[in-house]
């Protein structure tokens, strides 16, 4: 039910980020979503693509110290109210989550997030009839 | 003022008569007393009776932090356990730091060594002396601590940091006398500028300076905004503690107490004595310790020595200001720091690659110490996709090398391959003090 | 030359235990004072007190108080009468600060402590030689008498500097001449090394911290039975339950001997545990304690928790009539079957006053109130709560900003500069968290400013 996630550790320092993407360009691998936790001094980069595997193996070959995340990746109708009304699903469960980012795609918004008990927040999908995106889905939307 | 004018301002002669008798016992004292020394002693073929004036002492074989580190951490030590009451540590070149046990009668020398020394800057019972120096295993803190206790004057164990409580009662105390580093007392200045308190308003006379090396200019501009007069002063844990040295009212190099600490002058490469005045690596042999007494033991400072009796009366050897060092030692507010310190801790973690940077820096007077490390990706596996995860990495080896080192230092986590690979004795430092 | 007539009235001799023969077997290190009947120790004290209230009149402040309330130095004929005399407060020393409550000229004074804090005045505590030389019996004397010789190695894991805990144990335990190792406080990777390297046997840190020293121990694969020579706690400088004392002595498979002292009164050696651990020694030939109504200021009967009042009874440069300590005890009774006939008190149940005491440091609310609002960043609520978190104890101080901001650098930069002002002024650094606006109490009369979640009180 989750999605892998690429998690980069890259320095503050101009040049770093322009490393991770030109590593994707090269092997061809489509971002699509990516957020960055900033820090003082570096940034944790997460980005949802295609063939996260494969991006994942051509990075380490690029020297870039990265790692595969499971993320929960759920589809809600882009009207004002249904993050929360999705979120509060989760929080009523006693679920907490770790960090949330969100993009809109073909007309429906898409949340990625990662929480503290992965068994339980798909339990709570299944029982509420949340869409959640499958791996397979997100190569196909690539 | 001179407080031991006997010891201090003794002939020429009589002092090597007394050093030459100093040495023989002490010869004789470790070769009992330290199977260490015996060994060395008697692959060199000497027995303590071939050791009998001062001149004898280049028969001696050298010490090193090296001989320290291998007899870690009781190993040198010539005084049973039930007569050491103190112990000491300083920074060793890789995990273990250098152990010094004193005795109660090692902690008196100490103490009387220290009163020389502030006598000579003119301090008297009357005066209120704050110790800024770090107090602990740090020899600093207590051992001018119980200098200004012996001396009669009244100690404000001040520590360090803090440093606006600190201001605050040097300017409510009318504090005359301050000891710590050269740069806490410009941070000192600093602070002071910016709480609005002028040199007018406080009565510090006196400033005991030491434990990293400055400048002429440094001292100019300290006595231009305390208001003081600073001195400097020398000292090492594995020979004693600060007040081996010290200065006089005529500053013109630090007064040795060589009837405790007897100075040589060799080149570094060959070990060969070098003559009066010249520059090489000083080397100290203690004459009246008993913890634990060292030979020639090799300091890397380099300097020169100054005979004569100076203006002050004085009649012991001076040594000139400290012009480098032998060896990749650094000094990082007041705390010796070797490179290979921070690599014996960086190997021991397989989250990193063994390859660092330490980046020394003086911010706002404070010298600043930055390690910079490799993530290995290996294993940097997916629980670190959250900055507070990678946070939990830095504090794991901040902590780690603060442990080894004694002072904090900031980490900084580098992407793999990304600190450069240099050659040659620095090829892990990049200091950006301008000293 | 004359005004030092009375305080050389004040010395007495402490002689060191014989060592002679059988290497200091005694089980007292001042045999004569120790084991003195109450009869004997009440005669003593009435001695020291005239002693003392008569070298009171060498400072303006009792002289003037003495003057005010009518009273003389001659008013003193029995132990009783010691409740004629003023109290004295914090407030006291902060007024006459910084040298107005000293007996004796500046240049007979050769050590100075002072409190925490740069709000308002600190208290400052003066020594001569001979305090010094007393402190150091008491503290010897205490860890005499848990078994302590010149063999042990003593290894204090307490602050330096100011804080007393530090240079008092160090003098102390160099007094009865063990090899003492002035590790101080923090950095348990190397205090552990320490401890194994040097075959410490005896520590004394605050007990939060030889728990959280246990803790890295396990995460070390260290095992204090098999792996140390460790023999004896000190433990004290904070509140601290018999049942965290009991779980310290089965972690460490040590005796954990409760300490409390005061930097007021010198620092530690104030009073001590005996093996008997039934309660603190208070020594009687030093000080003569009081149990008060925290209200009323009327003594309390033995067995009833009232607040500790201490007057000084040898101090020199700095004697204290009826100080009112603000802990909060009781008399558990005056003879022990060690041997020792000095007041026996429980061990600390709380304050009178909202003093906080975290990890052996004394911290007044007001003080961080004060820091905080130097940051105009940051709003006037705040809330202080007291965690135990990996065995650790830790103030957290919550704070709301002003305005919202995206630049998380800026943040974390304020939290630092906020938690180091802050660490500057208390003596330890807190953790600093930034919340939003309007997510604290908001200040309404007496809001509630310090949650206490640390489990130290039965």
């Amino acid at each position: 039910m989750t999605v892998h996630q690429l998690s980069i550790f890259i320095e503050n320092r101009s040049g770093t980020l322009i490393k991770v993407l030109e590593a994707l360009k090269q092997a061809g691998i489509q971002i699509i979503a990516s957020t960055i936790a900033d820090t003082a001094e570096y940034g944790i980069y997460r980005l949802i693509c295609s063939e996260p595997m494969r991006a994942c193996e051509e990075l380490k070959k690029a020297n870039v110290a990265v790692a595969l995340s499971d993320v929960f990746a759920i589809e809600i109708d882009d009207q004002p109210g249904r993050a929360a009304d999705a979120v509060k699903t989760f929080s009523e469960a006693g679920i907490s989550i770790a960090y949330m980012y969100s993009f809109l795609l073909r007309g429906k918004g898409i949340l990625v997030f990662r929480t503290d008990d992965n068994g339980k927040a798909a339990s709570v999908i299944t029982a509420n009839n949340l869409k959640s995106i499958s791996e397979s889905d997100l190569s196909g939307l690539a | 003022m001179i407080w031991n004018p006997n010891k201090e301002c003794m002939s020429r002669d009589e002092m090597s008569a007394l050093q030459g008798k100093r040495l023989h016992k002490i010869v004789e004292y470790v070769y009992h007393n330290v199977p260490f020394y015996r060994n060395k002693l008697q692959e060199l073929d000497i027995r303590p009776d071939d050791i009998q004036t001062i001149e004898d002492i280049k028969k001696l074989p050298f010490t090193t932090k090296k001989d320290l580190r291998d007899n870690y951490p009781f190993g040198l030590q010539a005084a049973p356990q039930s007569e050491i009451i103190r112990v000491h540590a300083s920074s060793g070149t890789t995990g273990n730091p250098t152990i010094v046990g004193y005795t109660r009668k090692d902690i008196g020398v100490w103490s009387e060594c220290m009163a020389r020394c502030l006598t000579a800057y003119g301090v008297t019972r009357n005066d209120i002396f704050s110790v800024a120096y770090g107090y602990g295993l740090f020899t600093g803190g207590l051992g001018a601590h119980y200098g200004v206790e012996h001396l009669g004057a009244s100690v404000i164990p001040a520590g360090t940091g803090n440093t606006e409580k600190h201001l605050k009662l040097i300017r409510d105390l009318g504090i005359t006398g301050l000891a710590c580093t050269p740069s806490y007392a410009l941070y000192l200045a600093e602070t002071m500028d910016k709480l609005g308190i002028r040199k007018e308003d406080i009565k510090l006379r006196v400033g005991a300076f030491g434990a990293e090396p400055w400048t002429e200019n440094m001292r100019k501009e300290i006595e231009e905004r305390l208001g003081l007069k600073g001195y400097n002063i020398y000292g090492l844990s594995e020979v004693m503690g600060p007040s081996v040295s010290y200065e006089c009212q005529i500053q013109h190099g630090s007064h040795i107490c060589e009837d405790h600490f007897y100075p040589e002058i060799i080149n570094p490469t060959t070990l060969e004595p070098l003559p009066a005045g010249q520059t090489g690596e000083l080397v100290f042999t203690t004459l009246t310790k008993e913890g634990m007494p060292v030979l020639r033991y090799r300091t890397r400072d380099l300097c020169s020595l100054m005979p004569g009796t100076c203006d002050c009366g004085r009649t012991s050897v001076r040594m000139g200001r400290i012009e480098g060092r032998s060896d990749d030692m650094l000094i990082i507010r007041g705390i010796n720091v070797f490179p290979s310190q921070v690599e014996s801790v960086v190997l021991s973690m397989p989250e990193f690659a063994p390859r660092y940077m330490l980046v020394v820096d003086r911010v706002n007077n404070l010298d600043t110490l930055q390690v910079q490390v490799e993530i290995r990706q290996e294993f940097f596996t997916g629980v670190f996709d959250t900055p507070a995860a990678v946070d939990q990495l830095e504090k794991k080896l901040a902590a780690k090398l603060k442990s080894v080192l004694s002072i904090a230092a900031k980490v900084q986590l580098k992407a793999p391959n990304t600190i450069e690979r240099s050659q040659g004795k620095s090829a892990h430092v990049i200091d950006k003090r301008k000293l | 030359m004359s005004k030092e007539t009375n305080s050389s009235a004040l010395v007495h001799s402490t002689p060191r235990p014989s060592r002679e023969g059988q290497g200091g077997e005694s089980a007292f290190f001042n045999p004569e004072v120790e084991t003195l009947s109450r009869a004997e120790i009440e005669a003593l004290q009435l001695e020291r007190l005239q002693q003392t209230v008569r070298h009171c009149m060498n400072n303006e402040f009792y002289r003037k108080k003495f003057a005010e309330m009518g009273i003389t130095p001659d008013d003193i004929k029995s132990l009783a009468d010691v409740r004629k005399l003023p109290f004295t407060t914090k407030q006291d020393l902060r007024d006459t600060y910084p040298f107005g409550m000293s007996c004796v000229p500046l240049r007979d004074c050769v050590r100075l402590h002072s409190s925490s804090g740069t709000t308002g005045n600190p208290t400052v505590i003066l020594h001569t030689q001979k305090d010094l030389d007393e402190w150091a019996n008491q503290v010897a004397r205490n860890l005499w008498m848990v078994g302590l010789r010149p063999d042990d190695v003593f290894q204090n894991s307490s602050g330096y500097g100011m804080f007393t805990g530090g240079l008092g144990f160090q003098y102390g335990a160099e007094r009865l001449g063990m090899l003492t190792v002035p590790a101080a406080a923090g950095n348990s990777l190397r205090q552990i090394k320490f401890i194994k390297d040097f075959g410490t046997t005896a520590i004394h840190a605050i007990p939060s911290y030889v728990t959280r020293l246990y803790e890295v121990m396990q995460q070390e694969g260290v095992d204090p039975r098999r792996d140390t020579k460790l023999k004896v706690l000190a433990i004290g400088a904070e509140p601290h339950s018999e049942e965290q004392r009991k779980r310290i002595e089965q972690m460490m498979g040590v005796k954990a001997y409760n300490s409390f002292g005061m930097s007021e009164m010198c620092g530690p050696g104030v009073g001590f545990e005996c093996p008997e651990q039934n309660g603190l020694h208070f020594w009687e030939d030093y000080y003569i304690v009081e149990i008060v109504d925290p209200e009323t200021l009327e003594p309390v009967p033995d067995g009833e928790i009232g607040e500790l009042v201490l007057t000084t009874l040898c101090r020199e440069a700095m004697p204290l009539l009826r100080y009112r300590t603000r802990d909060l005890t009781r008399v558990l009774g005056r003879t022990c079957p060690c041997g020792r006939n000095h007041i026996r008190l429980d061990r600390m149940r709380g304050r009178s006053d909202d003093m906080i005491v975290l990890r052996g440091v004394n911290i007044f609310p007001i003080q961080i109130e004060k820091i905080l609002m130097q940051f105009p960043e940051v709003g006037t609520n705040y809330l202080i709560t007291l965690v135990t978190e990996d065995n650790n104890d830790q103030m957290i101080v919550e704070v709301e900003l002003n305005e919202a901001t995206d630049d998380y650098g800026k943040l974390k930069g304020l939290e630092q500069e906020l938690r180091h002002r802050l660490g500057d002024e208390i003596l330890l650094k807190p953790i600093v968290r930034i919340v939003a606006k309007g997510t604290l109490p908001v200040s309404e009369g007496k809001a509630v400013r310090v949650v206490d979640k640390r489990k130290v009180f039965e």
